[in-house]
């Protein structure tokens, strides 16, 4: 590998180390995510006024719209680590890749039964051919699709490099979801909240949902932290590191 | 109504927006216990596997590891 990728950087890449650096930044992560979680969802479902059109069903929000955001973010780090693994050909990668699918298809999941139940009261139905709804379900089957392919290889690498694939090219569903409300008129609303530009929402409605979008990325963080250690014992569990990891511990 | 008992009704909406709250708990505590249970069920594969090898070790020491006579 090229030289301006800094040393340290190798390091984290070698199984050994990178399970002792996930296992410390696993708990700080955690700590976030559930602090922050219960911030957020005291902002939002207590402090937060009613909305004036949808009254208390718009309070689906803070989790809903989070969960979107995390459906295309842990997707996008999928696509990342999947073509780092097929070109670098590096393990952490791999790990990173397939270990983020099952958490990614989580939150997908989320926004689409949370979305449905928003939808009834507020649309009058559970579930409609929208453009968006319709992408984030195609999401849906990515995820699950890389998931799949993966477990059918009996070569668990050969597995990770042919999903890493898969992950690759629905990529392109990425920006469809997103831009799907500005390409197709949608049932569906458009974005409420703009990165760079004014949100169009209240001060304290806004606040809640940044603070549940900070705990979702904690609880991604986490989560994939203690996956991905998991994955690597499982990969490679013939080396010594593995073998006084699992010597130190007693088996439950 | 009690305040409580105003926060739990929702507006009326309560039967849509607790549903979407608990998807949300169970599933994230579902992708948390999953990683979990895979780690024990790992570690115990791999105190079998070691095991099996120190028995196999003691059984037929290598033949460095025995004086002869």
């Amino acid at each position: 590998m090229s030289s301006w990728i800094p040393l340290w950087l190798h390091k984290l890449g070698s199984p050994p180390t990178f399970y002792r650096f996930a296992g410390a930044v696993r708990p700080w992560a955690m700590g976030l995510a559930l602090l922050a979680g219960a911030i957020g969802l005291y902002g939002g479902l207590v402090l937060a006024p009613a909305d004036y059109q949808q009254g208390d069903a718009y309070r689906i929000i803070f989790i809903h719209v989070p969960s979107a955001w995390m459906s295309m973010f842990v997707y996008a780090v999928m696509g990342v680590s999947g073509f780092m693994a097929l070109v670098w050909r590096m393990k952490l990668a791999e790990v990173v890749a397939m270990e983020s699918a099952p958490i990614g298809a989580a939150f997908t999941f989320i926004t689409l039964v949370t979305g449905s139940l928003w939808g009834k009261p507020m649309w009058g139905t559970w579930w409609t051919w929208d453009a968006r709804l319709t992408s984030e379900l195609v999401l849906l089957f990515l995820y699950l699709g890389v998931i799949g392919l993966y477990h059918a290889f009996e070569d668990r690498r050969q597995g990770a490099r042919a999903a890493s694939f898969l992950a690759i090219i629905g990529v392109i569903n990425v920006p469809i979801v997103h831009y799907s409300v500005v390409w197709w008129n949608t049932l569906h609303q458009g974005s409420t909240v703009n990165v760079f530009g004014h949100s169009k929402m209240a001060g304290d409605m806004l606040w809640p949902l940044l603070v549940m979008t900070l705990a979702t990325k904690a609880y991604y963080v986490a989560s994939l932290c203690r996956r991905a250690r998991t994955d690597l014992l499982a990969l490679e569990g013939g080396k010594d590191w593995v073998r006084r990891i699992a010597e130190a511990e007693v088996p439950r | 109504m009690s305040a409580l008992q105003h926060f739990l009704a929702m507006g009326g909406y309560a039967a849509y927006v607790w549903p979407a709250y608990a998807v949300f708990f169970v599933v994230l505590i579902a992708d948390s216990a999953a990683p979990q249970l895979r780690r024990r069920r790992i570690l115990r594969e791999l105190h079998g596997r070691l095991a099996r090898q120190a028995a196999r070790a003691r059984r037929a020491p290598p033949s460095s590891a025995t004086p002869t006579p």
